[in-house]
């Protein structure tokens, strides 16, 4: 519509600079409905994620639900200042992840790759925190099928409680990695001055990806290692 | 209509330092007991606050278009339905309040009540 308009002056301008970008797709009039339609697929895409994790959510919420106390016992066994450190570290990388998208909207190539590998980094470092969690995990024998030893209540109840913890914090590691595989290649991407303030989609789509992420764990870090903490 | 505009880096770095504030508050009441299911209900009002704020402006939705709020909207709607039905359905039915026949093996001991 707004492009086929001649009457309108200013599209009119915005539509000749738009069509002589190389990344504007033909079905698309301009570059802001061309990132508009990506970032309802994008929304549509984490729609699924949503419910992909939310079957963990709830599925945690019933059990949490049938065995409350030994639940809190075996919450109490994870290291509150690892996942409060994490917790932080990710923050950290949603910021650097925002402070990216910014530049790519403004065009400053350098500073893109600098956030997207500040983004990196953090990520890195939040897969190395929870792999040492995982690692003393196997040393105090905490997880289930690997000579799993839990004294405090009932040891099955328990082990689903750590199953819990594995697989949603498992899964979200693997988000994770696969975060770090995209970032790469957004860093190649800018290296080769790929994005432009006209053009910037891949950018700003995986730091939705990023940010949801990071959602994630927002709601894993109180669920998993704080629920028995008062008691 | 407004989804490539840049936003400022101070609401940038305003919404991280709420978010890291949130985070030490979360942590911190954790260790209170505030009786109850409260615990529990704090920490998800915390959580769904960060949550808010993430999605708002670090990912752009508060300045993107309607369609965008739609497809954002019905991701956590239909997650209101996979949480409201199935609780719904283990509240009311007669079966204590979890699948008690896949239940693990109980130990020979009754479980015992740990502490307080």
């Amino acid at each position: 519509m707004r492009a086929v308009n001649p009457s309108l002056n200013t599209c009119r301008v915005k539509w000749n600079m738009s069509k002589s970008h190389p990344d504007l797709l033909h079905h698309f009039d301009d570059p802001e409905q061309q990132l508009d339609a990506a970032q309802s697929g994008m929304w549509l895409f984490l729609a699924t994620e949503v419910m992909f994790f939310g079957g963990m959510f709830i599925g945690y919420t019933v059990y949490r639900d049938a065995y409350f106390e030994v639940f809190a016992h075996a919450s109490n066994h994870l290291n509150v200042w690892l996942g409060s450190i994490n917790t932080a570290v990710l923050i950290c990388s949603s910021l650097s992840m925002a402070l990216a998208v910014h530049s790519a909207q403004a065009g400053h190539r350098k500073q893109i790759i600098f956030f997207l590998l500040l983004t990196m980094l953090l990520g890195t470092v939040f897969l190395g925190i929870k792999f040492t969690e995982y690692y003393h995990k196997y040393e105090e024998r905490l997880i289930p099928g690997l000579a799993f030893d839990f004294k405090q209540g009932n040891p099955g109840y328990a082990a689903i409680f750590f199953s819990f913890y594995f697989a949603m914090t498992g899964l979200h590691a693997l988000h994770m990695t696969i975060g770090l595989g995209l970032l790469a290649f957004l860093v190649a991407k800018a290296a080769r001055n790929r994005f432009s303030p006209v053009y910037y989609t891949p950018v700003e789509m995986i730091g939705l990806y990023w940010h949801f992420v990071d959602i994630v764990w927002i709601f894993l870090f109180p669920l998993l290692y704080l629920v028995g903490r008062h008691g | 209509m407004n989804s490539g505009k840049p936003v400022h880096v101070r609401v940038y770095v305003m919404v991280f330092l709420a978010l890291l504030a949130l985070t030490a508050t979360t942590a911190a009441v954790a260790f209170v007991d505030l009786g109850a299911t409260w615990n529990t209900t704090v920490a998800l009002a915390i959580a769904i606050i960060k949550a808010l704020l993430v999605i708002l402006f670090f990912m752009h939705v508060l300045y993107s278009r309607p369609l965008t709020w739609v497809f954002v909207g019905a991701g956590f709607f239909w997650l209101s339905l996979l949480f409201t039905l199935t609780l719904a359905d283990y509240a009311t039915r007669n079966i204590g309040s979890a699948p008690q026949t896949n239940a693990p093996r109980q130990s020979s001991e009754v479980m015992p009540r740990v502490s307080k």
